[in-house]
């Protein structure tokens, strides 16, 4: 085992991590290497993996820590948003020291500190669609993270468009839902073809949100994320996972693809991204909008 | 391949890491002076379809242990 070779390779940040796994890599992930699922073939999938995040919130944070401790190489992490007083409640990658800072930012560092293996990369900006097929198109996985409609549509829409497989969460009060859409296997518009109208949903800030929750949907949307990139088990895709917090029940629904959706469908009408009005009242209130 | 002074579970990732990457066939050479680690590293061996060729002690507190790869 020639150990000393791939420790003196490290002049330039190796895209790819050498083929060997040094002393240090051996130890941190030896118990994804001794299960029979994973080794170290899976593990390195994991490193050369590629999963966007979008959204450094409540569920992302969970997402960033988990991904990051399990060695996925390069996590993209997208939130236009700075860390508030308020946010601390529920998004645990951020600390108190952290506000006012961008949350990408937070996030991204957060991810290199827990994982120097791990090459996050900040984007501090709102998806659109000028962006978006652009920003996803260089990642393998995406996890929809975020706690807005126009940008839910949107990063459905783009995944759908450059085949890329999703993996969705979403939050509210004591409920929460996660599935996967994947390829050819039904999309976020099969359920909900169109976005809400105005006014017609809570605002963001009225809604409120009990803090584990989304530790509870993003650790859940953490664990397809890993599937997906190992190709082990089975991952949600044709389910929708809905928890009650409250009860702490969970309950599946299964869906196919619907050959009438905008986008996957067979005739779509959705045939590149589109950005959706905020809907979003107090947010948008609060932006000036 | 040299394993003394490692203990579980690093005994066996490392085992496992050098039989990924050997053709199927193939016999590993393990010597081991953790003693718990000479049944589990037989026994985790076996249970990702390798064969276990055979466990001998050569020394007071070392032991040598071949596997084939499945
Ligand atoms: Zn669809």
């Amino acid at each position: 085992m020639d150990k000393k070779s791939s420790t003196r390779q490290q002049a330039t940040p190796p895209e790819r991590p050498a083929r060997t796994f040094d002393e240090d890599q051996m130890q941190r992930y030896s118990r994804h290497i001794v299960l029979p699922e994973i080794g170290g073939i899976g593990q390195r999938s994991l490193l050369d993996g590629k999963v966007l995040i979008v959204g450094a919130g409540g569920l992302g944070s969970p997402l960033v820590l988990y991904l990051a401790a399990a060695g996925v190489g390069r996590l993209g992490i997208v939130d236009s948003d700075v860390v508030e007083l308020s946010n601390l409640q529920r998004q645990v990658v951020h600390r108190t020291a952290d506000v006012g800072r961008a949350k990408a930012e937070v996030a991204a560092e957060a991810a290199r500190l827990l994982n120097p293996d791990v090459v996050a990369m900040p984007y501090a900006e709102r998806l659109t669609s000028a962006n978006a097929l652009g920003v996803i198109a260089g990642y393998d996985v995406v996890v929809d993270a975020s706690d807005n409609f126009p940008t839910r549509y949107l990063v459905n829409d783009a995944c759908v468009l450059l085949g890329k497989p999703l993996v969705y969460g979403a939050v509210y009060r004591f409920d929460g839902q996660v599935s996967v859409f994947a390829p050819g296997q039904g999309c976020y518009r099969c359920l909900f073809p169109r976005p809400p109208e105005p006014g017609m949903i809570p605002s963001c800030a009225e809604g409120g949100v009990l803090g584990a929750l989304p530790g509870v949907i993003g650790t859940i949307q953490a664990m397809e994320v890993l599937k997906i990139l190992l190709g082990k088990g089975q991952t949600l895709a044709g389910r929708l996972l809905a928890f009650d917090g409250l009860s702490t029940e969970f309950r599946e629904l299964s869906y196919v693809r619907d050959p009438d959706c905008p986008v996957c469908g067979d005739r779509p009408s959705v045939t590149e991204p589109i950005d959706y009005e905020a809907f979003c009242g107090l947010g948008a209130a609060a932006t000036g909008r | 391949m040299d394993l003394t002074g490692e203990v579980c579970p690093m005994t066996f990732v490392k085992t496992k890491l050098a039989l990924e990457g050997m053709a199927p066939g193939q016999v590993l050479r393990v010597i081991l002076d953790f003693a718990e680690a000479v049944e589990s590293v037989p026994r985790s061996a076996r249970n990702e379809g390798h064969r276990v060729l055979g466990v001998v002690q050569t020394e007071d507190n070392q032991w040598t242990v071949l596997i084939r790869r499945g």
